[in-house]
């Protein structure tokens, strides 16, 4: 079966300004995948590009195989730089032309309302919506088809924690329920809490694709003294290949259950510990070696 | 492709900018084809517009030619407005990119807006000949006249004459909505045109210039007051003047009505959408 995003030497110039650089991408189907980079690197024209909205300068695209043209966007929802709807229109109204343009039957929109949890409000009109029920709205049109593939463009952008929470939420049931999330962001925990694999992007060119736990993974950081016994103790009971000094404090790649007996046996060394925490790793570090950029990103 | 018909119907049913434009319609055709003549006839007001119009004029056998006799100006106007409305909106509110997510082919969407601005402009025609029907019988009853209807040749010519003119009017605010991406300009630039430019060449220019008075015999607006004044419309109404042949007229108008809806096809199928 064809991935359900392929992208071959994708480029974008508008006049001197390069956009979207040899752009080759792959999304595996199933998978969450974050399409990270910042402000400016090409995200948003390389997912209008997916979607037909902006035509390539040159490179090809194809989305289960299909390259652009009838039934390209069959199985394809999409929420592309932020809601956009009628105002004089109801949520469920608008819902309506929409599957009217999708083609899918009415009897769809009920559904999607509930499953975006709009559906107390579906029958006000869309310009007395709050940002968050709008972003809601969107992604309810992008499952009017029932997609195989739902491209997000920043979906969490301009809502409340409690509204970004929600929105991921979703997100990671479609995702349990077998869509095939392209997510793009510019927010790393986002990706990081979301996302299976991630794709790097800076000026218009991917410059990294890996899996979330390739970026690294979180340690147990322990402040004790004496260090070197501590260190030998530690050594003892997790393996010595997984415990490294890092300054003042020893860094241990250990599971979080592993904490509590490590604390123990060190304490029944004699080992006075001052502290001891999980370190999460330094994705905005790593990302800003990715794309030597300065910091655009959250 | 009914079903993107559907939707376009169904989202343009429910727009009020839409009823306004066709309340404004309706209105300023009863009250330049009949309240204000009517007046002028009772002598409450001598020297308004039509004014010294007969009372003949406004009665049901010529009915057809007071409802057609605004189609080159205000009417012209307001269905320019309502084609930048019919395709701009999607700029102005970003929708296009909503619908198209949907359904990539452009060229279906578009040919929905076509056939929802056929639509629109019909039910505009159909209001004011309805409109100016009603506003003769009163008059009739009143006046105690005879009701005569005009032929339905007669009717269903006055009536395709102004369709035409009304849906080349607003396929221009289509191809203008298109061509600068937006409602607002689109619809001033139309509107100085219709109402100003034009009427500066026939006015001015043309009697001073032969050239000029050759071309605008080629210009949109000239064509549909030639056109309406061929059905009927009174040659005192602005913009209504017989300079071509009815023929020529409708030939005209319709060489601009497909060469206006090509181009705007032809732009929006290769400009991306932002």
């Amino acid at each position: 079966m064809s991935d359900p995003v392929e992208t071959t030497a994708l480029t974008k110039r508008y006049g001197e300004i390069l956009a979207v650089d040899q752009l080759r991408l792959h999304v595996r189907d199933g998978e969450v995948y974050g399409f990270l980079g910042p402000n400016g690197a090409g995200k948003t024209t390389t997912l209008r590009m997916l979607l037909g909205l902006v035509r390539p300068t040159s490179g090809g695209v194809r989305l289960f195989g299909r390259p652009p043209g009838p039934g390209y966007l069959a199985s394809v929802g999409a929420l592309i730089e932020g809601p956009s709807f009628y105002p004089y229109l109801s949520g469920r109204q608008n819902l309506r032309v929409l599957a009217g343009h999708a083609g899918v039957d009415r009897s769809r929109v009920p559904g999607v309302l509930d499953t975006v949890d709009l559906t107390d409000r579906a029958d006000d009109r869309y310009g007395t919506y709050s940002l968050g029920m709008k972003q809601r709205l969107g992604l309810a049109a992008a499952l009017l088809k029932k997609p195989g593939l739902l491209i997000l463009d920043e979906p969490t952008n301009g809502l409340d924690p409690a509204g970004m929470a929600d929105m991921r939420r979703t997100i990671r049931k479609l995702a349990a329920e077998g869509c095939t999330i392209l997510l793009s962001s510019h927010l790393l925990a986002e990706v990081q809490q979301v996302c299976d694999r991630v794709g790097v992007i800076a000026q218009g060119r991917l410059v990294a694709e890996r899996t979330v736990g390739e970026f690294g993974t979180a340690s147990l950081r322990v402040a004790a003294d004496p260090l070197a016994e501590a260190r030998d103790v530690a050594g003892r009971l997790v393996g010595a290949e997984r415990v490294r000094t890092e300054g003042e404090v020893l860094e241990l790649d250990v599971e979080p259950d592993q904490a509590s007996r490590i604390n123990t046996e060190l304490v029944r060394a004699g080992i006075d510990v001052s502290e001891l925490h999980w370190h999460e790793p330094d994705l905005e570090k790593t990302f800003l070696e990715l794309t030597g950029a300065q910091s655009h990103v959250e | 492709m009914w079903s993107n018909v559907r939707a376009e119907f169904a989202k343009h049913a429910r727009r009020p900018a839409n009823w306004l434009l066709l309340g404004i319609a309706a209105t300023l055709s009863v009250v330049f084809a009949y309240l204000i003549p009517y007046a002028g006839l009772s002598g409450a007001t001598s020297d308004a517009p039509n004014s010294e119009r007969g009372l003949d004029s406004m009665l049901p056998a010529q009915f057809v030619s007071n409802a057609i006799g605004g189609v080159p100006v205000f009417v012209g106007a307001l269905a320019l407005i309502f084609g930048v409305l019919v395709v701009g909106s999607e700029y102005g509110w970003e929708t296009w990119k909503s619908v198209l997510v949907q359904i990539p082919s452009r060229a279906r969407v578009y040919g929905a807006k076509i056939i929802t601005v056929l639509t629109g402009t019909l039910i505009l025609v159909l209001t004011l000949l309805t409109v100016a029907a009603t506003a003769s019988v009163v008059v009739a009853t009143v006046e105690s006249r005879p009701i005569n209807w005009p032929g339905p040749a007669d009717l269903l010519a006055g009536a395709g004459g102004a369709w035409l003119a009304s849906t080349m009017w607003a396929s221009l605010g289509m191809l203008l909505a298109i061509a600068l991406r937006s409602v607002a300009l689109p619809v001033g630039l139309g509107l100085v045109w219709l109402l100003a430019v034009q009427n500066l060449l026939s006015a001015i220019a043309a009697p001073l210039l032969d050239w000029v008075a050759d071309m605008q015999k080629a210009l949109p607006g000239p064509n549909a007051g030639s056109l309406v004044a061929s059905l009927g419309a009174r040659p005192d109404t602005p913009g209504v003047a017989e300079l071509v042949a009815p023929t020529q007229a409708a030939l005209v108008l319709g060489a601009y009505l497909v060469a206006f809806t090509a181009l705007g096809g032809w732009l929006l199928q290769r400009r991306d959408i932002h």
